[in-house]
């Protein structure tokens, strides 16, 4: 048997309503293991932040999450219209938010490097056109 | 009361309980389960919220109190009423009736709860504008929110206020204040709260924030108001007036009151345990920014909703709204910056009640058990099983307290797979005999 729990959801695009379900069940599974309070809260905040990039930008995407003993690991990925430029979009306040999502509070440019700062690990792969990928790691032990 | 050993405001009428599951559904911390017919408390995860006396169509789930009589063991007793007690009567203007009647009814003195209210608010205003505390800073005040955060939200206690309960400032300083007045020793002096809910009951035996609780009893709204309702119109118009709290002090009474008299902008108050547990996924989750303080009520409504009350919640805090209408804003100040007997004296721990396991490695093995149960099992989450949930009992299968075959739709699927395997069985028997001729006979005959 492998040592991991596998998680995996589809998270719907420009749905708000229902963005924040994949980290609040993964929080509830990472309480019941007994993870330390301060990792679960980590990737509580780096996969919200993940997952509302999803619905904002990515037009929906899905979302995979493995547990091991020694680390979360999550990959975020969509099929949207790409990063041009990562390390712009890895800038604190710089949004491509539209209006109308500024409007319902979100779009604070602010979600990226809350995620890098949340976690222990974090790469991006885009290609305009094709889509996103986002791999974060939070170490529990 | 021993510190380890549980203690719970909430008790079963065995007699009464029906063994539905009304309670087990609406239990915020899934600490029922129906066993034997009758609901059970794990103790442990119990957080007295009194959602199940709320719920409980038969009355079986019972909060418990103090008897009135308790106030007899002390030679001097004093009441110590909350806020919300006003709200529960017609035609008030003010609280000097039903401060005259409790002294009637037999306490020597009245120190109401609101005065400490209006102390522990300067207290919040001045240890808020310290900035030692990370933000939003959550009340501590309701003391099912207070145990609701110590089992299920460990990432948010260091945004708790540690300050005393009101209550328990009120307990201290009348009592200090009565020695003081009266020359008598501690021993003697004996505070009452009259409470609108089990959890302060609770918050009294099995204190959090405090070794030992100053207050000595805690009765019942529910009790004390019909005496008082007879006593009111006795007591005499020369008795001049009695109250000694303003609009701050008396607002805690209801959902809002407390988050507003702490003077800042960016508040936000949520009451009902639904609501409270949604606010509190949202902070964990750093949801929401530029927020300072949180205010978290278990009962819809704020205290006015408790279980203990007689009067609906939404009419005690528009009769509450009457009674504030006349007084200043508040009466009550610190006399200086020393916070200290205001703070408390323990810090709150984290309970994990609802871990698997203590070793990471188990708990990940029993997650995968309880992924497979729940794979069989059907997702109606109908609770014939005893359990709130299907998840639920296969964590409880896991931990071994339950069966899978609890499940009635894996029991009637397995009975389905006896019965055909005995017809299969029947079927397959050697034919000894001509019971072939036989049976067509005999049918024969039937239709014969």
């Amino acid at each position: 048997m492998s040592d991991t729990i596998r998680l995996e959801y589809e998270v719907p695009g420009d749905d708000f309503t229902r963005a924040g379900e994949a980290s609040s069940d993964v929080k509830r599974l990472l309480k019941k293991l007994g993870v330390a309070p301060g990792a679960v809260r980590r990737v509580a905040i780096a996969l919200y932040e993940g997952e509302i990039n999803l619905a904002i930008h990515g037009g929906g995407g899905q979302i995979v999450v493995e547990v091991s003993p020694e680390e979360v690991s999550m990959v975020l990925s969509d099929q949207g219209p790409g990063i041009p430029n990562i390390e712009l979009a890895m800038q604190e306040g710089w949004s491509t938010a539209p209006d109308s999502v500024r409007n319902l509070g979100f779009g604070a440019g602010m979600g990226l490097p809350n995620m890098k700062r949340n976690a222990d690990e974090m790469t991006i792969e885009s290609e305009v056109g094709v889509g996103t990928t986002v791999r974060m790691t939070v170490r529990v032990a | 009361m021993e510190r380890g050993a549980f203690f719970h405001s909430v008790t079963l009428d065995r007699e009464k309980c029906h063994g539905c599951i009304n309670c087990v559904k609406r239990c915020p911390t899934e600490a029922i389960r129906v066993r034997n017919g009758k609901a059970q408390i794990i103790t442990e995860r119990c957080i007295d919220c009194g959602e199940c006396i709320r719920v409980c169509p038969h009355h079986a789930k019972q909060a418990t109190f103090d008897p009135v009589s308790v106030i007899d063991r002390f030679p001097y007793k004093i009441a110590l009423p909350a806020p919300a007690l006003y709200g529960q009567f017609n035609n008030l203007d003010d609280v000097d009736p039903v401060i005259g009647a409790l002294e009637l009814m037999g306490f020597d003195e009245v120190f109401e709860v609101a005065r400490a209210a209006e102390l522990v608010s300067d207290a919040t205003r001045r240890y808020m504008a310290g900035d030692q505390m990370r933000r939003p800073v959550i009340s501590s005040a309701c003391p099912a929110v207070l145990r609701l955060i110590r089992v299920r939200f460990p990432e948010l206690l260091d945004n708790i206020l540690p300050l005393h309960a009101p209550i328990e400032v009120a307990a201290r300083l009348a009592k200090r204040e009565a020695a003081a007045k009266t020359g008598l020793p501690p021993e003697q002096i004996g505070a009452f709260f009259i409470s609108p809910c089990p959890a302060k009951v609770t918050a009294v035996k099995m204190p959090l924030g405090t070794e030992k609780s100053s207050v000595d009893g805690v009765l019942a709204v529910r009790e004390v108001y019909p005496r008082l309702i007879s006593l009111m119109k006795d007591v005499p118009a020369s008795a001049g007036e009695l109250s000694g709290a303003g609009r701050m002090g008396i607002g805690w009474g209801s959902s809002g009151g407390e988050a507003a008299a702490a003077l800042r902008e960016r508040y936000l108050a949520a009451d009902g345990i639904e609501n409270v547990i949604r606010v509190l996924e949202d902070l964990e989750d750093e949801k929401f920014y530029d927020l300072d303080f949180v205010e978290l009520n278990a009962c819809a409504g704020g205290c006015v909703g408790g279980v203990l009350n007689v009067e609906n919640p939404y009419v005690a805090r528009a009769k509450l709204k009457r009674i504030r209408k006349y007084r200043p804003v508040a009466c009550n100040r610190l006399p200086d910056d020393d916070l200290s007997p205001y703070q408390w004296d323990l810090a709150v721990q984290y309970e994990p009640v609802l871990e698997l396991d203590a070793n990471l490695k188990t708990a990940m093995e029993k997650m995968r058990q309880m992924h497979e149960i729940e794979e069989r099992l059907y997702g109606m989450d109908c609770g014939s099983c005893g359990a709130p949930s299907c998840k639920a009992l296969a964590e409880d299968v896991v931990r071994g307290f339950a069966e899978e075959n609890a499940c009635i739709f894996k029991l009637r699927d397995e009975m389905r797979a006896m019965a055909d395997g005995l017809t299969r069985l029947a079927r397959a028997l050697p034919r000894a005999s001509n019971d072939e001729d036989r049976r067509e006979n005999s049918e024969k005959e039937k239709q014969g």
